[in-house]
């Protein structure tokens, strides 16, 4: 539904589980290099994505049909 | 002047026990004007309550004032209860006020009362139907009035904390005998459509009657029902209505519900930093922990000094070879040995040697040894050996043994 939403949701569940596979210890060195720059990655670019985001507001009207339809919300003056 | 003559309390007491067996008076509802209203620090609350034609002396202790759900102001009318009786030491009889509300709303208090009873009864209040928020919802739809100061306090507090959501405003009256239906339908609407991964419905601040339709029997129902979870947000902090109880959950203010809605920006940046830093540390032991094992292995000797290894190698190679080379010889002198001792034998038994011995070998002409005398007639020629010589000789006569 909103796509910058997902990716930080999606990204936030893929670090939990990196950060608790690196804790564990238990990865071969290799592949901890690999999770530790995934990590970062993901890390930098759900920055990324809160500092860039711009929230939209819509306003819910309702089609002749009964179906919604979006419509512009004035919210800052 | 014959009389009883009483003192000031015995009086005072008397009129007390009067009033106290009235029922009237223990238990009286009033009318009146608020004046003189005074909060002591002790949280006692000291007040007049007043009509066109008389006054009453009232006090309200703080256990009793702590469960009003107004805040009593000079001018305010009211409908004050509780018990009328004497304070001896002034002589003066009072109200001890024991509840008071606003003049007015007494009936939708009623109302509001019997409708929570009865929908706690229903179960729509069960803490067991009461949905978890989602972490990070994508979309929040909002059910109030477009045109209050709430939507835009909720919309000013959802963008500075987690700009990543978008907002669906489902504009709705929120006051009014439209209002409850309107907001039933919109949030059923919003289920039916699936426009949200979370509800906000509720209003600013205002008096009990603007707050009502939150304590709509539909409205109730329609949070209940409500697949998408639902924030109640009605109104100021001591506000509590029916869709603050159904809800799965009560947000003070409608700020306060933009507040639990979402995960605060700060705070994520905060844990971003947090898991970087775990993730930095995880891999630091990691990497300690194989450099430790790395340096086991480097004071192995064969690391460390491969060619004194190949040296030690070469030496015990050496060792062995030696012992190989001390077995075999071994083996051959064994066998030397065997040698000459079988050659010695073979000498003790040559003929020759017993030729030494003054035996003689006697031979045909054609070199075949004498071991008959039917090998020989006389006049045949033979050989005959000795140790240091032969002799050629003729058999003269022969004699067999008997």
């Amino acid at each position: 539904m909103n796509q910058p939403n997902q990716t930080f949701e999606g990204a936030m569940a893929r670090l939990e589980q990196i950060v608790r596979a690196m804790e564990r210890g238990d990865v071969a060195l290799e592949e901890s290099l690999k999770l530790f720059q995934e990590g970062t990655e993901l890390v930098r670019s759900c920055q990324k994505l809160l500092d860039e985001a711009q929230m939209q507001v819509n306003q819910i009207m309702t089609a002749p049909d009964g179906s919604p339809v979006e419509g512009a919300f004035q919210d800052e003056p | 002047m014959a009389q009883n003559v009483l003192s000031i309390t015995q009086l005072n007491e008397y009129i007390r026990g009067k009033m106290d067996a009235d029922p009237l008076l223990t238990q009286v509802a009033v009318r009146g004007e608020i004046s003189n209203y005074k909060c002591y620090p002790s949280g006692h609350h000291y007040f007049t309550l007043k009509d066109e034609g008389g006054a009453l002396k009232c006090v309200m202790f703080k256990g009793n004032a702590l469960r009003l759900r107004f805040r009593p102001e000079n001018g305010m009318k009211v409908i004050a209860m509780g018990r009328v009786t004497v304070f001896p030491r002034d002589g003066a009889y009072q109200l001890y006020c024991t509840a008071m509300a606003m003049d007015g709303v007494g009936d939708l208090y009623a109302a509001f009362e019997e409708l929570k009873k009865k929908l706690a009864a229903q179960g729509l209040f069960d803490p067991a139907h009461k949905k978890p928020l989602p972490q990070y919802p994508g979309t929040i739809g909002i059910i109030t009035s477009s045109a209050g100061a709430a939507v835009h306090d909720m919309l000013r507090i959802l963008r500075k904390r987690y700009p990543l959501t978008r907002v669906r405003l489902l504009p709705v009256r929120v006051q009014g005998a439209e209002a409850p239906g309107e907001i039933a339908a919109a949030i059923g609407y919003a289920n039916h459509f699936h426009l949200a991964d979370l509800l906000i419905v509720g209003r600013g601040g205002g008096s009990m009657e603007d707050l009502w339709a939150f304590n709509d029997e539909r409205v109730a129902w329609a949070i209940y029902r409500s697949e998408i979870p639902v924030i109640s947000a009605v109104g100021h902090e001591p506000d509590v209505t029916i869709s603050d109880y159904v809800a799965d959950l009560r947000a003070a203010t409608p700020s306060n519900a933009a507040e639990l809605a979402v995960p605060d920006r700060e705070a994520l940046v905060q844990t971003l930093d947090g898991m970087a830093s775990a993730m930095a540390v995880a891999l630091q032991r990691q990497l300690k922990g194989a450099r430790q094992h790395l340096n086991v292995l480097a004071q192995s000797q064969a690391l460390r000094s491969p060619t004194g290894y190949l040296e030690q190698r070469q030496k015990s190679l050496e060792l062995l070879k030696n012992r190989l080379i001390s077995l075999e010889n071994q083996h051959i002198s064994r066998k030397n040995q065997a040698y000459i001792a079988a050659v010695s034998k073979l000498d003790a038994m040559s003929p020759l040697k017993v030729l030494t011995r003054g035996y003689a070998m006697a031979q045909t002409g054609d070199g075949h040894v004498l071991r008959s005398v039917t090998q020989v007639e006389p006049g045949e020629r033979i050989t005959v050996s000795l140790s240091d010589g032969r002799l050629s000789a003729t058999v003269m006569e022969k004699e067999a043994k008997q």
